[in-house]
C-alpha cells in the first residue's frame, strides 16, 4: 500500500485511527487555545495596534472557515459568500444599538444575532442557489451579492448607505465586570468566539451530513444514487457557513462599531476566497492560514506600500501556479518527510534557492515601486528609500539595476530548482511514511 | 405492495430523445431473487433502461413498478430509499474520499440518519460495523485507507459494486460490471457478484456471453429498443430469432 505525501491531506481520507484518550487526542486545540490566550503578550504582539491585527485574523479566519465549509468541503465555489458576513454584521449591529438604548444583553451574546442574521439569510437565499452547483451556482452567487450590494444602498434605514450604520460596544450592560472597551478584551472576546466555531465546523465536517458534503463535491450524481439528495445537502451546508459568516460579521461589527456596504460587497468576496485558496482548502487549518497571510497583507503591507493589492495579486497567482495545495499543502507534504535522512539537506538546498529568489523579488518590487511612485505620486519626487536602499528612479542605473537582479537572480533560482527537487525525491524515496502507515 | 408482485415491472416503457426512439415500448418482469440479465447489441437502449429504471431519466411513456409501487419519474434518491440501487458502466465512486468513506456514505441511509449533523459519524458503531462488513464481502479491506481515486481499476470496479450493494438494497441493478476487465478480473467478479446477490434480485447488463450464461436465471434480448426475447439461458441460446439479431452478429459469445 502506497501514499503520496499529497494524498495525505486529502479531506476525507483520513487514515483510521485508534480512539486516543480525549486530552491527546484534542491536543491541537487545546495548544491552539493556550498559543491564542498568550499571543497578545508575546513581545512585539502587546501593542493595540498589533492586538487589533490579531483580533481581524481571527474574524477573518472565522470568515474563511465558514467560506470553506462551501469551497473546500462541498465543493461550492461562491462569489457572494460576503453577503451573510455583511448581514450578520447588520443583524448585529442593530443588536447593539437597541442595547445603547438600554435592552439588557451583555456585549459577549452580540455575535448570536450575526450567526442568526448569517444563518436566516443563509436559508432564504441558500434556498434557491443551491438548487443549482457548479458554474450556475457561482453566477448566481455573484448576482445575490450584487442584489444585497444594491439593497443596502435603496433601504438606507435599515443598512445606512455607503456611510453605514453605527453603535457603540461599551454602552452595553457588564458581564463579569468587563466593559471590552480595551481592543485585548475584544480580541479576547473574538479568541472565545471563533475558537467555539471552529471547533463545531471541525465537528460538523464529521458528521454524517459533513461526510456526504465531501462526496457531494466529489460526485455529486452518485450520492444520489446511494439515498441522497445533493440539493439538500448543498442547502444544509449553505446554511451552515451562512451561520458561522454571520458570526464572524457580528463580530466584525462590533469590533469597528460600524458596519458598512462593503460588508457584504464584492470585493470581501473576492478576499474571502483568496484568503481560502492560498491557505489551502483542502485542510481544515487551511483557511485560517490564509486568512492570518492576507490580513496581515492588507494591514501590514498597505502602511508600506500603495502597491499592496498588486503584491497580494502576485501572490495568489503564485500559489494558484505553483503550490496548487495551499500554504498548508506544502506544509503537510513536508510533515512525513521531517524525519527522514536527507531532511536537512533539503531545508539545505531550500536555502539556497532562497538567495536568488530573494534578489529576484527585491528587483521586482523596486521595478514596482519606482513605476508606482512616477505613474500615482509624482509629486513626492523620484528619490525613494527601498527596504533600506536609496534609490532615485529617474536614473537609468536605478531601473537596469532592478532588472537585472529580477532577471538573474530568476536565471539563477532556475538554476537550483533541479537540485531542490532530486533532493525532495531522494527525502521522499527514503521517507518512513510507508511504514508508518496505520495498521489496516 | 402485495406478496405476488414481482420485483420489478416495466410496461411498455418508452423513451424518446426529440424524435430519436431510443426504447420503443418495452416491458419486462422481474422476479423476486431472480438474476436477469439483459444482453443486446450496442446502442440497443440497455444503459438507457437501466437510467429509467434506476431514475436518472424519466420516460416518455409507460409504467415501471418496484414491488408492486409505482417508480418511473420518481428522483433517483426516492428509488434508491424504496430498495434498488445501482452500479455505472463507467466507474462514479467518489475520488477523493477513502475506500472505506465511499461505502460509509453508502450504508448511511440505510441505517436512518437521514440528514443528521448532530452526531459523530465516527461515533456510529453500527455504520462502522456495515460498512466493515462490506469492505470484507468486496475483500477491499487492506485497501479501507486509500483514497478511491488511487485504486487500480479493477479495485475501482470493485469499490464501485460496494458502494451499491452497502444499502441491502433487495434490487440490484449492474451496468457491464466486468467492462475492461482481464479474464481472471471477470472470474473474480463474477464471483463477487454471485455473493452479494445471493437472495436478491438482480438485472444485470452485460456484453460477456460467458458471465451471462453463467450468472442469468433469466435473459432478455433488446434489439432496437425493443425486447425480441425472454426466456432462459439454454432457451435462448437455440433461439433462431435471437442468433440472427444478435448473437450471430455481434459474435461476443
Amino acid at each position: 500500500m502506497t501514499r503520496g505525501g499529497a494524498e495525505v491531506a486529502v479531506a476525507g481520507a483520513m487514515p483510521h485511527r485508534e480512539r486516543a484518550p480525549a486530552l491527546r487526542r484534542h491536543a491541537a486545540w487545546w495548544l491552539a487555545a493556550l498559543a491564542l490566550l498568550a499571543l497578545p503578550y508575546l513581545p512585539g504582539l502587546a501593542s493595540d495596534f498589533a492586538r487589533s491585527l490579531l483580533t481581524q485574523m481571527g474574524i477573518a479566519a472565522v470568515f474563511a472557515l465558514s467560506y470553506n465549509v462551501l469551497f473546500g468541503q462541498t465543493g461550492l465555489l461562491s462569489f457572494g459568500h460576503a453577503v451573510y458576513f455583511g448581514l450578520g454584521g447588520y443583524a448585529a449591529l442593530h443588536l447593539l444599538r437597541f442595547i445603547n438604548q438600554g435592552l439588557p444583553v451583555p456585549l459577549p451574546f452580540v455575535p448570536i444575532a450575526g450567526a442568526l442574521g448569517g444563518l436566516l439569510f443563509g436559508i432564504l437565499f441558500g434556498a434557491v442557489t443551491t438548487r443549482r452547483a457548479g458554474t450556475i451556482f457561482a453566477l448566481i452567487s455573484l448576482g445575490v451579492g450584487e442584489l444585497v450590494y444594491a439593497a443596502t444602498f435603496m433601504l438606507p434605514g435599515l443598512f445606512g448607505g455607503e456611510e453605514g450604520i453605527t453603535a457603540s460596544r461599551t454602552r452595553a450592560p457588564l458581564l463579569l465586570g468587563i466593559d471590552f472597551g480595551s481592543q485585548l478584551s475584544m480580541y479576547y472576546l473574538v479568541v472565545a468566539w471563533g475558537l467555539l466555531a471552529a471547533v463545531l465546523m471541525y465537528a460538523f465536517a464529521r458528521t454524517p451530513v459533513g461526510r456526504l458534503c465531501n462526496a457531494v463535491r466529489d460526485n455529486p450524481e452518485r450520492v444520489e444514487f446511494v439515498g441522497y439528495d445533493p440539493q439538500r445537502i448543498r442547502f444544509i451546508a449553505f446554511a451552515v457557513a451562512g451561520l458561522f459568516a454571520g458570526l464572524a460579521g457580528g463580530l466584525s461589527a462590533i469590533n469597528y462599531e460600524i458596519v458598512s456596504a462593503d460588508a457584504v460587497g464584492a470585493q470581501r468576496s473576492g478576499t474571502v476566497l483568496v484568503m481560502t485558496y492560498i491557505g489551502g482548502a483542502r485542510h481544515f487549518a487551511g483557511p485560517v492560514l490564509g486568512a492570518i497571510t492576507i490580513t496581515w497583507l492588507q494591514i501590514g503591507l498597505s502602511g508600506y506600500t500603495t502597491a499592496w493589492l498588486l503584491y497580494l495579486g502576485l501572490f495568489f497567482i503564485a500559489v494558484i501556479l505553483f503550490v496548487p495545495g495551499g500554504l498548508a499543502g506544502l506544509l503537510l507534504m513536508h510533515v512525513p518527510l521531517v524525519k527522514a535522512p536527507g531532511f536537512v539537506r533539503l531545508l539545505g538546498t531550500y536555502a539556497l534557492a532562497t538567495v536568488p529568489a530573494v534578489i529576484a523579488t527585491a528587483g521586482l518590487v523596486v521595478l514596482i515601486e519606482m513605476s508606482y511612485r512616477l505613474a500615482t505620486q509624482p509629486e513626492l519626487g523620484t528619490r525613494m528609500r527601498l527596504l533600506g536602499i536609496p534609490v532615485d528612479a529617474s536614473t537609468a542605473a536605478s531601473w537596469t539595476g532592478a532588472l537585472a537582479a529580477l532577471i538573474l537572480g530568476f536565471v539563477v533560482f532556475r538554476a537550483t530548482w533541479p537540485t531542490v527537487a532530486a533532493a525532495f525525491e531522494r527525502v521522499q524515496a527514503a521517507s518512513p511514511s510507508r511504514s508508518r502507515l496505520p495498521p489496516s | 405492495m402485495t406478496m405476488s408482485a414481482p420485483a420489478l415491472e416495466l410496461r411498455a416503457v418508452e423513451k424518446r430523445f426529440g424524435a430519436t426512439s431510443i426504447l420503443r415500448g418495452v416491458s419486462l418482469s422481474v422476479g423476486v431473487g431472480e438474476r436477469h440479465a439483459v444482453i443486446g447489441p450496442n446502442g440497443a437502449g440497455k444503459s438507457t433502461l437501466f437510467n429509467l429504471v434506476s431514475g436518472r431519466l424519466a420516460p416518455t411513456s409507460g409504467s415501471i413498478r418496484l414491488h408492486g409501487t409505482e417508480i418511473a419519474g420518481a428522483p433517483p434518491y426516492a428509488i434508491n430509499r424504496r430498495g434498488l440501487s445501482r452500479s455505472f458502466q463507467v466507474t462514479n465512486i467518489f475520488p477523493r474520499l477513502s475506500v472505506f468513506e465511499n461505502i460509509r456514505c453508502a450504508v448511511l441511509w440505510s441505517l436512518g440518519y437521514r440528514y443528521s449533523f448532530l452526531r459523530p459519524i465516527d461515533g456510529l458503531g453500527d455504520v462502522r460495523e456495515k460498512a466493515e462488513r462490506t469492505l470484507e464481502r468486496i475483500r477491499m479491506t487492506a485497501r479501507r485507507d486509500t483514497p478511491a481515486g488511487v485504486l487500480t481499476y479493477a479495485e475501482q470496479r470493485a469499490l464501485e459494486i460496494g458502494v451499491t450493494i452497502a444499502g441491502d438494497a433487495n434490487v440490484l441493478l449492474l451496468d457491464e460490471p466486468t467492462a475492461g476487465m482481464s479474464r481472471a478480473e471477470a472470474d473474480a467478479a463474477v464471483d463477487l457478484i454471485r455473493t452479494v446477490s445471493d437472495g436478491r434480485t438482480l438485472v444485470i447488463v452485460e456484453h460477456d456471453m460467458s458471465v451471462v450464461f453463467d450468472l442469468a436465471d433469466r435473459i432478455s434480448v433488446l434489439v432496437y429498443g425493443e425486447i425480441i426475447a425472454t426466456d432462459t439461458p439454454a432457451r435462448i441460446r437455440a433461439n433462431a430469432a435471437v442468433q440472427t439479431a444478435y448473437l450471430g452478429t455481434a459474435c461476443h459469445a
